[in-house]
C-alpha cells in the first residue's frame, strides 16, 4: 500500500475527484454519524418539504452507532456498520450535497450511479476495529434525534481517521476489483 | 423394592444473574484466544495488501480492547444465550428467564455496552434501552449443573444468514452449493473473515438452532465425525477460493472456520441453515 492521503472535511469537488478506489486515506475534521433510523427520519423530512437539522452539503456521513462512553472518555467503541442498509436513503442524501460516506461493505448500483452523478466518494473502515477507530475521535456532540440513543446524529471531530476509498466518484469499486483478482475457479 | 433417591441441588437466581452479567461484559471486550489464533494464522496466509491491512488492524484492535477493557466492536449484539439446565437442579428465588435477562440488563449497563434491541420488530421499533430481552435457548440435560453460553450476536453477520429446505435429491452437492452460495451472497457485508455455522437436519427451526450451536463450538475444532470433519475442511477451502477476502476487499481469507452440526431428519426433508459470525466471534461460558 502506497502513501496515505490526508484529507480534511468538508470535502470539495476537487478533493473527491482526486480520490481513487484503493487509496488509503486519513480523514481529519468533522464527520456526522447517522444510521438506519436517523436516515429514515431525514428522508421523511425531505419528503415533507421540511428542513434538515444538519446541513449535509459537502459533508461526510459516518454509518455508526457507538457504545456509551466510559467515564473520562468522549466516546465508546465506534466502528462502521453495514452500509448496504442505508442504500435506500443514500441517493437522496447525495442530492442534498453529501460528498462522502464512511461505512463497511458493498453498495448498490443505484448508490454508485448517484455517486457518479453527484460527485461523491465511499470510504470503507475496518468493521469490528471499533476500539482502534474510537481513538481518532476527539470530540462528540449529539446534534439531532437524541431520542434514538445510539442512533442519534452525532457531530464528531476526528483526527487521522483511517479508511480506504472503496468506491470512487467514477464508480471504480474495490469490492468488485479486489474479489475478481483473488477469485479462484475450482 | 429398591429406590434411588436423587438429590436435588439448588441454585439461586442471584447467582445466575451475576454470572450472566459478567459473561456479557467479558464477551464484549475479550475475544477468545481460539478465534484470535485463527486470525493470526489468516494473516500468515493472506496475500492481498488490503486483506493484510485489515487483519493487522483487526488484531491490533483485539489487543487494545482486551487491554483497555472496551468493546472490540460497537455492535455488542443481541444477546443469544444457550442454557443447559441439569434436571437435578432447582432454581430458587424466581424465574430463570428473568434472572438471565436481569444479568443482560446489568452487564450491558455496567459494561458500557450498546443497547441494540427494539421492542417491536416492525411497527415502532423503539429501543428497549437495556438490551433485553435476550434470545434464550434452554435445554434440559442430565446432571445438576447449569451451563450458560453467551454469544453476543452482531447484526452485520447475523443479517447474512440463510435457510434452505433442500430436497433430499439435491444430495451433498446441493448442500455444499447452498452453503458456498450463501457466502458469495454475503460478500463483504458480514465483516469477513467469518466463522461459518452450519446446521443440517431436523426441521426448519431445529437446523437454525444447530447452526447457532455450531458457532458456539471452540473455533476451528473439527467435527468429531471424520466425514463431517472432512466436509468442514472442503467447505473452508471452497469458501476461501471465492476471493472475497478480509472485509470483502479481495483476498484468500474469507472464512476462518466452518463448523457443522447435524440431527436426524424426515424422509422427505434435508433442511440446511448457514449462520455467520464476524471475526469478532464472541463467546463466553460458565458452568454453575
Amino acid at each position: 500500500m502506497a502513501t496515505i492521503k490526508k484529507i480534511t472535511t468538508p470535502l470539495t469537488y476537487e478533493q473527491v475527484k482526486d480520490l481513487k478506489a484503493g487509496d488509503q486515506v486519513s480523514i481529519t475534521g468533522v464527520i456526522y454519524s447517522a444510521r438506519d433510523a436517523a436516515h429514515k427520519i431525514l428522508v421523511d423530512l425531505l419528503a415533507e418539504g421540511k428542513e434538515l437539522p444538519v446541513d449535509f452539503n459537502d459533508q461526510v456521513v459516518y454509518y455508526a452507532g457507538p457504545t456509551p462512553a466510559k467515564p473520562g472518555k468522549v466516546i465508546g467503541s465506534c466502528g462502521p456498520t453495514t452500509s448496504g442498509r442505508m442504500d435506500a436513503y443514500s441517493p437522496t442524501m447525495m442530492e442534498q450535497g453529501l460528498k462522502g460516506m464512511i461505512g463497511k461493505g458493498p453498495r448498490s448500483k443505484a448508490v454508485i450511479d448517484s455517486m457518479k452523478e453527484n460527485g461523491a466518494v465511499y470510504f470503507a473502515a475496518i468493521g469490528g476495529a471499533a476500539a482502534l477507530i474510537a481513538d481518532t475521535i476527539q470530540k462528540v456532540d449529539i446534534v439531532a434525534f437524541p431520542e434514538l440513543g445510539p442512533e442519534a446524529i452525532r457531530r464528531m471531530e476526528v483526527v487521522d481517521y483511517p479508511c480506504i476509498v472503496a468506491i470512487d466518484s467514477l464508480g471504480n469499486d474495490l469490492y468488485e476489483l479486489g474479489v475478481q483478482q483473488y477469485k479462484q475457479v475450482d | 423394592m429398591s429406590e434411588t433417591i436423587t438429590k436435588i441441588r439448588e441454585i439461586s437466581t442471584e447467582k445466575i444473574t451475576e454470572a450472566v452479567r459478567g459473561l456479557c461484559m467479558k464477551a464484549a471486550c475479550d475475544l477468545p484466544e481460539d478465534v484470535e489464533k485463527l486470525i493470526e494464522e489468516g494473516l500468515e496466509k493472506e496475500e492481498s495488501q488490503f486483506g493484510k491491512y485489515s487483519l493487522e488492524k483487526i488484531l491490533k484492535n483485539v489487543k487494545l480492547s482486551r487491554e483497555e477493557d472496551v468493546p472490540m466492536c460497537q455492535d455488542t449484539g443481541m444477546t443469544v444465550i444457550l442454557v443447559e439446565v441439569g434436571q437435578d437442579l432447582h432454581v430458587t428465588g424466581g424465574s430463570l428467564v428473568d434472572a438471565i435477562n436481569e444479568g443482560v440488563r446489568q452487564g450491558y449497563e455496567d459494561g458500557y455496552l450498546r443497547k441494540s434491541v427494539v421492542a417491536d420488530p416492525v411497527l415502532d421499533r423503539k429501543n428497549t434501552g437495556d438490551n433485553t430481552p435476550a434470545v434464550i435457548h434452554t435445554e434440559v440435560v442430565p446432571g445438576d449443573q447449569l451451563r450458560i453460553q453467551v454469544l453476543p450476536k452482531g447484526a452485520g453477520s447475523e443479517n447474512m444468514g440463510a435457510v434452505k429446505m433442500c430436497k433430499p435429491s439435491e444430495g451433498l452437492d446441493g448442500v455444499v452449493d447452498f452453503i458456498v452460495n450463501s457466502i458469495t451472497q454475503a460478500g463483504g457485508n458480514p465483516c469477513p473473515p467469518v466463522i461459518v455455522g452450519v446446521g443440517i437436519g431436523g426441521t426448519m427451526d431445529k437446523c437454525t438452532l444447530l447452526a447457532k450451536k455450531a458457532l458456539a463450538r471452540h473455533a476451528g475444532e473439527p467435527h468429531p465425525n471424520p466425514e463431517y470433519a472432512e466436509l468442514e475442511k472442503k467447505l473452508l477451502e471452497k469458501i476461501n477460493k471465492l476471493g472475497i477476502g478480509p472485509q470483502g476487499f479481495g483476498g484468500k481469507v474469507t472464512a476462518l472456520a466452518v463448523h457443522i452440526e447435524t440431527y436426524p431428519t424426515h424422509i422427505a426433508m434435508m433442511p440446511v441453515c448457514v449462520t455467520l459470525n464476524c471475526h469478532a466471534a464472541r463467546h463466553k461460558e460458565a458452568i454453575l
